[in-house]
């Protein structure tokens, strides 16, 4: 680069350029401009309240509870067995319907809320009955 | 065993160890999490625009033509319109087909003695892997705006449904990110196994290859094997772009090291090769109409000479000419 030179050649389509890459560059601090990052707040409904704890710990659920349905799915569909028992020793119905939207009756005040946070889109719902008690 | 490629091997296993024992042992979670990435975004844009910068200040006096294609000169010759373009659409053609896929790669070929005959063969595989490391690149980054996007836009959701079409286990697998690792781990063999590509290979060349690769394993651990507490990683990353950032409890050692990798990378890109991504437009050999022949390009450079024209000869030495019987244009 010769230091001593200070003309900019092209300068209309090498600025047009940086514009564009700054733009594209800074995509999420003015797309999110005046919002506030606050994670989406859960509810329980009442039956799960009174069961107070979920299948396992909350932290496991949080983070691995797809893995355990992938789990339950594959128990139930090829070993034909329904029965989980955790490490607390309860068992469980292996069921995303019967069970999980049992406690959580309320998907959109629960799995939705988190879901749409972070983009999940479970395809779960083209087969499985979303909200068991409304279908009956 | 090869200094070069063991030098930048050790220098990511370094910084993967200094970001997980930072994080987890000395618990120095808000330097990683906050302070780092700040420093590395204000370096990749600023340092960015610098060398962009500097390459516009620097003159291109002539043209550069290359050698892929017929150039323009007689009418009845026909030219490559894109691979020696003597107009803009074409040049604009040219840059596309090169940045969108890789032209110049496509030409890639072997020389190879086949028994008594010195043949050249198609040698696609450079192109091919490079071309999907790229793009694998891209849609991984761009799927990563859901960390960085509330509402998360559309084009993200969209992008997320094609890339996870397999529908493959839970969470669902995403083909971008293996291909990512899988395409880096090539291009890594690639430098490493062919010799005479192992010659040219510079410590420069393996750093960013090992650190992506480092950046792909570290996130497919995460979405697929370790598991990371997703929602608490977009209030750190959100809070980030809006200015009010905070650091969630139950994130883990391996997020910090995911994103000090990358913010290793973003700090590390203006001043590489990588520059590339800017650079392939500002490279004279693509972005110029290959016209010497119709247009006279002055080197910008040029000292300004003090000529004197054949006009004032004469008319300084007209009278002496005349009296030597030297033809002169104007009579005197
Ligand atoms: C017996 C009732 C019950 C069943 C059945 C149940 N849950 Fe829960 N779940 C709870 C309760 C109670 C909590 C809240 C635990 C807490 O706050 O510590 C919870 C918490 C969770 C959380 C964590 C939410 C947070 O605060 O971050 C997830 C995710 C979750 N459940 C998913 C599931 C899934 C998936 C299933 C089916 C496999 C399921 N639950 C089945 C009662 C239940
Ligand atoms: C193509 C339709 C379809 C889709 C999509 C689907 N399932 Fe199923 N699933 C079934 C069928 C059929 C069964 C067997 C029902 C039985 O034997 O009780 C089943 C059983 C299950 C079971 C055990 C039995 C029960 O009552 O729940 C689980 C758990 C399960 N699926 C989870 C999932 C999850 C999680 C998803 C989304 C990632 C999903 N499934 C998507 C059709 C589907
Ligand atoms: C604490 C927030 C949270 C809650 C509550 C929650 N999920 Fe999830 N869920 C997630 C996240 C985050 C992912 C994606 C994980 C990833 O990308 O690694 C996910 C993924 C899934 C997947 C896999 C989707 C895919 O295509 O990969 C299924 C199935 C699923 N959740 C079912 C449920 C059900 C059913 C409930 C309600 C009973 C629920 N989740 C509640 C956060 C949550
Ligand atoms: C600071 C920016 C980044 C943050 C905060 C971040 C965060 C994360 C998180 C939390 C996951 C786990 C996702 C899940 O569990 O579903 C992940 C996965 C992944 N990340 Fe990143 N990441 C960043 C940048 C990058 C970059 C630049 C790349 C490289 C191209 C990359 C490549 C990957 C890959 C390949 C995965 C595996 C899963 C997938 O394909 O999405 N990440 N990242």
């Amino acid at each position: 680069m010769p230091s001593n030179n200070q003309k900019l050649y092209d300068k209309d389509k090498v600025i047009a350029g940086l514009v564009i890459f700054v733009v594209l560059a800074t995509f999420p601090f003015w797309y999110n401009l005046g919002k506030a990052a606050s994670a989406p707040e859960l509810e329980l409904t009442d039956k799960a309240k009174a069961a107070e704890k979920c299948v396992r710990d909350t932290q496991y659920m949080r983070n691995e509870h797809m893995q355990l349905l992938d789990e339950w799915r594959d128990t139930v569909v090829r070993d034909a067995k329904r029965i989980y028992v955790n490490e607390r020793n309860m068992g469980y119905d292996m069921s995303l319907s019967n069970t999980c939207l049992d406690c959580h009756s309320n998907k959109e005040q629960f799995c939705d809320r988190c879901h749409n946070y972070t983009s999940v889109n479970p395809y779960c719902w083209d087969c499985h009955i979303d909200n068991p008690k409304e279908a009956k | 065993m090869n200094v070069k490629y063991m030098f930048s091997l050790v220098a990511v296993l370094l910084l993967i160890l200094l970001s997980y024992a930072g994080a987890e042992a000395a618990g120095m979670k808000t330097f990683f999490g906050i302070f780092i990435p700040y420093i590395a975004v204000a370096i990749f844009l600023i340092g960015f625009i610098w060398k962009i910068v500097g390459w516009a200040k620097s003159p291109v006096p002539f043209r550069i033509p290359s050698t892929c294609g017929q150039q323009k000169s007689l009418p009845w010759m026909s030219y490559s319109y894109t691979d020696s373009p003597y107009t803009k659409t074409g040049v604009v053609l040219r840059m596309a087909l090169e940045v969108l896929l890789f032209r110049s790669l496509f030409r890639n070929t072997k020389f190879e003695q086949h028994g008594d005959r010195l043949i050249y063969r198609w040698e696609k595989w450079l192109w091919l892997f490079a071309l999907l490391f790229h793009y694998a690149f891209l849609v991984t980054v761009i799927r990563h705006l859901r960390f960085f996007a509330e509402p998360v836009p559309f084009f993200v959701q969209w992008l997320e449904g094609l890339d996870g079409f397999l529908q493959l286990g839970l969470p669902g697998l995403f083909l971008s990110g293996v291909a990512l690792a899988a395409a880096a781990i090539f291009l890594l063999l690639r430098r490493m196994y062919l010799a005479e590509i192992r010659y040219i290979s510079l410590p420069s060349d393996y750093f960013p290859l090992f650190l992506i690769i480092a950046i792909a394993v570290s996130g497919i651990m995460m979405r697929y094997f370790t598991k990371v507490d997703v929602v608490a990683v977009k209030e750190l990353t959100l809070g980030l772009v809006t200015f009010g950032p905070t650091i969630p409890e139950g994130v883990g050692g391996l997020f910090y090291v995911h994103m000090f990798l990358v913010c290793v990378l973003l700090i590390y890109f203006p001043f590489s090769k990588l520059m590339h991504l800017g650079g392939v437009f500002m490279s004279p050999t693509r972005n110029l109409p290959n016209n010497s022949r119709a247009v006279r390009h002055v080197n910008p450079w040029n000292y300004p000479v003090k000529v004197h024209t054949y006009e004032e000869y004469e008319e300084e030495f007209r009278d002496k000419m005349v009296e030597a019987g030297l033809p002169v244009e104007k009579g005197a």
